[in-house]
């Protein structure tokens, strides 16, 4: 009790709940005291001071009684909150019985009840207030009537689904077991479950109903002379609006405040007991003074699709900006194809989103050089990287489900690259769409065109993803995890298709995997990645033979192979990559590291060539296994 | 959701399960929807049809009042054919409903179908005028609102925005045409606060009905708007350099549109309640009004007539609501909802 008892003052805590608690206490000792101490003043008849003006003696002025407003107003606080706090009451036992009901009665009947439910809710709460006011006949207790079985369905339906969500619980189900009666599971089990979320929603359901109230009541079918609540108050002020509108306005004033005080308690009470919004503090980041760009070295005379020298990405953070890629440089030569593989969170894909220019604010992309297809890129407008890389640059993400348009055509989604970039009719490039789909083995090309994503399996919509990168005759491929979202025998179907292309497009690859061999099947050339930065380049085939970077071995080690012994679990990388906003000191990977050394903690190595044009970013690299087995020392 | 299987067999054609081929997704569709439409259509009629009866004593001498002769009340319970067995009442009432006759009215001696016919079009006039009004500033607002906040930009802009469309759709739409008759009626004098006389007596009735719904369609609108600019596809979009005009409009707008047209059928439906109480603000001579005046006057054959109207007209755009979403989207054909 104490638990809930705490959780309901947590409310009081926010600022706007505490406003509202406020208002409502207000709201509540006005109704409890205001009949008591004004009740005279308000049905006072002075016949000398009819429909008069606001004034001293009356500070809203009078009616066509003479009695005054001000006190009126207050006076029918009461009146106002007891007929929405009754009729409220009325809908939430109502909506109780509805909808627990279908829990106990029998299958058909529960169906019944549960189908009328869902057509009621349907209908505006008004409309139902009318009908039901038609029924129950104008009046107090007929509107009371009304606007409770008004809201009965909406709360029928809260209790359904509640009830619902509750029964699928573990304790529930286990009762269920131990042979618990329906009924009884439902007060014993169910019921004190829910009765929380219902009481915030009566409580919102509160606001409502008085709504609803001063609307039947200034309507004419509510509350009836001479008695007296906000809406007639409104209604009676109405009249002569055009003479003096303090009369009309502040019962409006009224309802409003009122209104929205139940409302803004319920929310609040729906925020602080439902969802927690504070979290813990997250540990301070780093400072970004032990980061250290990555040092380019490569002199690239040969020519290059992509050239990419010192790019960082950061993001704004809690106290300093956090870079997840710090300082990538890399090339792509024509025809070439280029694998970057690492653990997820290494910056790989950040870093091919940043070469296609598709990080968007705050993220910001800052570089030396980031050069495709000879056009610099950070300097270019708007209209030439349109072509360009709309074009030229084609990009294959992860997951093709949600990477189409699900409300447009496949053929629609590739035609229009066509038509954007190369200037097509519309017809063109549909058939342009239906030619690249036949060529990436799509069946019945002409049909599928016309088909919506979901109408395709997940290899055919990956296909068609490179369909749609082929599109406007590309010179670089990006394929950020073409294959992760794939079953294992569609994933080599997908990567034998990217190697199709290449060869007879001359299209280069960059393609960027967690999964070591899929890189090195695929591609010329590798580049592993860790935290942000590139520690080790090699080309594919001397992958296993010459890695040198320990995290690089140990993401082979982690392959196995035929000569794995199966009896023994693989070797796994201890512990997790460092998130970008708490680097440690000197090389990230150094805590993860077997072969770690005092220097490598100090101080973050730099990218370095040898003379084969292998780039390594370590203090202490593993011994080659050949050298290794040869007896050589490092 | 999608199976492998398929990717070897060329034509889908005879693929069993969810993968229905595209011809055959509108007829299951529409026989699915045209059923339960007519469903709530009969519960509608059948609970109009015993409203009158449900009404505790007897209708006939509430309406005429205790001090008519019990002659009178025999003979008007005869001529409504008030004395036959229920069943008997109830086809007749079907049939009356199938031949446009919905009685008459007890003050008037009017045709129900005359009245309705006569009111209805100042009501739809209104509640169309506010939808469409509500519809073309909201989602432009609420478009443009997350062009403008998206990744957590202009945070000032975004707090304004959110307060002032929670407050706007918090105030009632009666309240407002009270506040609006006031200020722009009696204080500023701009426009009439009373009748259906010229274009300038729309203007209070319809703005009063359409602020709220248009705050509410905004503020979800640019919610949904940012979810969508932040989904997979449009990245795919951006990636294509697709002129942002095509990427707003064309990928993300009928995207986000699904669920906030969803949202904005529940509005229409309350917009056409709430026409109920503008209409009375403002002496609109629509339905509202005439229900409100017959309710009093305990005329019931027209508040029976008036109710099946309303009733029908929320029916409607429900359907309307569904139809128009599987046109925006086809997947939501092949669900079961």
């Amino acid at each position: 009790m104490s638990v809930r008892d705490s959780r309901w003052a947590a409310v009081v805590r926010t600022p706007v709940g505490l406003c509202a608690a406020v208002l409502l206490l207000v709201v509540v000792v006005v109704a409890v005291l205001a009949p008591l101490l004004w009740g005279e003043r308000a049905s006072v008849v002075d016949t000398g001071a009819v429909q008069q003006g606001p004034s001293a003696a009356h500070l809203l002025g009078t009616d066509t009684l003479g009695r005054d407003i001000f006190y009126r107003v207050l006076v029918a606080t009461r009146l106002s909150v007891l007929l929405a706090v009754t009729a409220t009451v009325i809908g939430v036992l109502l909506g109780l019985l509805l909808g627990t009901a279908p829990a106990v009665l029998p299958r058909r009947a529960g169906r019944l009840v549960t189908s009328a439910v869902h057509t009621a809710v349907a209908f505006p709460g008004l409309l139902l207030a009318l009908f039901f006011a038609v029924i129950f006949g104008v009046g107090t207790t007929g509107a009371v009537l009304a606007i409770g079985l008004a809201t009965a369905p909406s709360f029928a339906r809260l209790t359904q689904t509640l009830s619902a969500s509750v029964a699928g619980k573990d304790f529930v189900a286990a009762a269920r077991v131990a042979g618990v009666g329906r009924i009884r599971m439902l007060v014993r089990h169910i019921l004190p479950n829910i009765a929380e979320p219902l009481a915030v929603n009566a409580t919102i359901g509160a606001g409502t109903a008085l709504l609803a109230f001063a609307g039947l009541s200034f309507l004419g079918l509510g509350v009836q002379a001479p008695d007296y609540d906000w809406g007639r108050l409104l209604g009676e002020g109405l009249n002569r609006i055009s003479l003096t509108p303090a009369p009309a306005l502040a019962p409006c004033l009224a309802v409003v405040v009122t209104g929205l005080a139940f409302n803004l308690f319920g929310e609040a009470a729906a925020a602080a007991l439902g969802v927690r919004p504070l979290s813990p503090r997250r540990t301070e980041a780093r400072g970004l003074s032990t980061q250290r760009p990555g040092t380019v070295v490569e002199p690239d005379g040969a020519e290059s699709v992509l050239a990419v020298r010192n790019l960082r990405v950061s993001f704004p953070g809690r106290d300093a900006p956090v870079t997840p890629v710090r300082g990538v440089s890399l090339t792509v030569r024509p025809g070439e194809a280029v694998g970057v593989v690492g653990e997820s969170g290494s910056g790989k894909s950040l870093t091919a989103l940043a070469a296609a220019r598709l990080v968007e604010p705050p993220g910001e992309v800052t570089a030396d050089r980031l050069e495709f297809a000879g056009t610099e890129l950070l300097r270019a407008s708007d209209r030439e990287l349109g072509p360009l890389l709309g074009g030229r640059l084609a990009m294959v993400f992860q997951d093709p489900m949600t990477s189409f348009n699900p409300v447009l055509s496949v053929g629609r989604q590739l035609a229009e690259v066509a038509e954007q970039h190369r200037g097509m009719s519309r017809g063109a490039a549909l058939a342009a769409a239906v030619d690249r789909l036949r060529e990436v083995r799509v069946p019945a090309p002409e049909r599928r065109a016309g088909q919506y994503p979901h109408e395709f399996s997940g290899g055919m919509r990956q296909r068609a993803m490179i369909g749609m990168g082929l599109m406007g005759g590309p010179r670089l491929i990006v394929a950020d995890e073409p294959t992760t979202a794939l079953d294992v025998t569609v994933q080599r179907r997908v990567l034998r298709l990217l190697a199709d292309v290449r060869a007879a497009e001359g299209t280069a690859l960059l393609l960027i995997s967690h999964d070591v061999t899929v890189v090195a099947g695929t591609c010329d050339r590798i580049l592993v990645m860790y935290a942000g930065r590139i520690v080790e380049e090699l080309p594919a085939a001397e992958l296993f033979a010459a890695a040198r970077h320990p995290y690089t071995r140990a993401l082979l080690a982690a392959v196995p192979d035929l000569d794995t012994d199966r009896a023994r679990p693989l070797p796994v990388i201890p512990g997790r990559p460092p998130e970008p906003d708490r680097l440690p000191e000197g090389c990230a990977f150094a805590p993860r590291c077997p072969r770690a050394e005092d220097r490598c903690r100090g101080e973050d190595p730099d990218l370095v060539t040898d003379s084969a044009g292998h780039r390594l970013a370590c203090w202490n690299p593993a011994p080659t296994p050949v050298a290794a087995t040869s007896g050589g020392a490092s | 959701m999608t199976t492998s299987t398929v990717e070897a067999a060329a034509p889908a054609a005879g693929v069993p399960g969810r993968r229905v081929p595209r011809g055959g997704r509108w007829p299951a569709f529409a026989a699915r929807r045209t059923v339960r439409f007519a469903g709530s259509l009969w519960v509608l009629v059948t609970a109009a049809f015993l409203m009158i009866h449900l009404i505790p004593g007897d209708p006939v001498r509430a309406a005429l009042g205790m001090t008519a002769s019990p002659e009178l009340v025999r003979a008007r319970r005869a001529e409504l054919g008030l004395d036959d067995p229920l069943w008997q009442q109830y086809l007749h009432f079907l049939k009356g409903l199938c031949t446009g006759d919905l009685g008459t009215s007890t003050i008037s001696a009017l045709p129900v179908s005359q009245v309705v016919g006569e009111r209805l079009p100042a009501t739809l006039e209104l509640a169309g005028l506010a939808f469409v009004v509500a519809l073309a500033v909201a989602i432009p607002l609420g478009t443009v609102m997350a062009a403008l906040t998206r990744g957590g930009r202009r945070r000032g802009g975004e707090l304004v925005f959110t307060s002032v469309s929670v407050l706007l759709a918090a105030v009632p739409e009666f309240l407002l045409s009270v506040l609006l008759a006031y200020v722009f009626g009696v204080q500023l004098g701009w426009f009439p606060v009373a009748g259906r006389d010229g274009p300038a007596s729309y203007v209070l009735p319809v703005l009063a009905l359409s602020v709220g719904p248009a705050a509410v369609l905004a503020r979800i609108g640019r919610v949904e708007m940012l979810s969508v600019l932040g989904a997979d596809f449009v990245r795919t979009a951006r990636a294509k350099r697709l002129p942002a005009r095509l990427v707003y409009v064309r990928h993300a707008l009928p995207n986000a549109l699904t669920a906030t047209l969803t949202l904005g059928g529940l509005l229409l439906s309350a917009l056409v309640a709430g026409t109920v109480l503008v209409e009375n603000v403002f002496a609109w001579p629509g339905l509202g009004s005439t229900i409100v005046q017959s309710i009093q006057q305990k005329d019931f054959p027209v508040v029976q007539g008036i109710v099946l109207v309303y009733g029908a007209g929320v029916l409607v755009i429900n359907l309307l609501v569904d139809v128009l979403l599987a046109v925006l989207d086809p997947r939501s054909t092949i669900k079961e909802g």
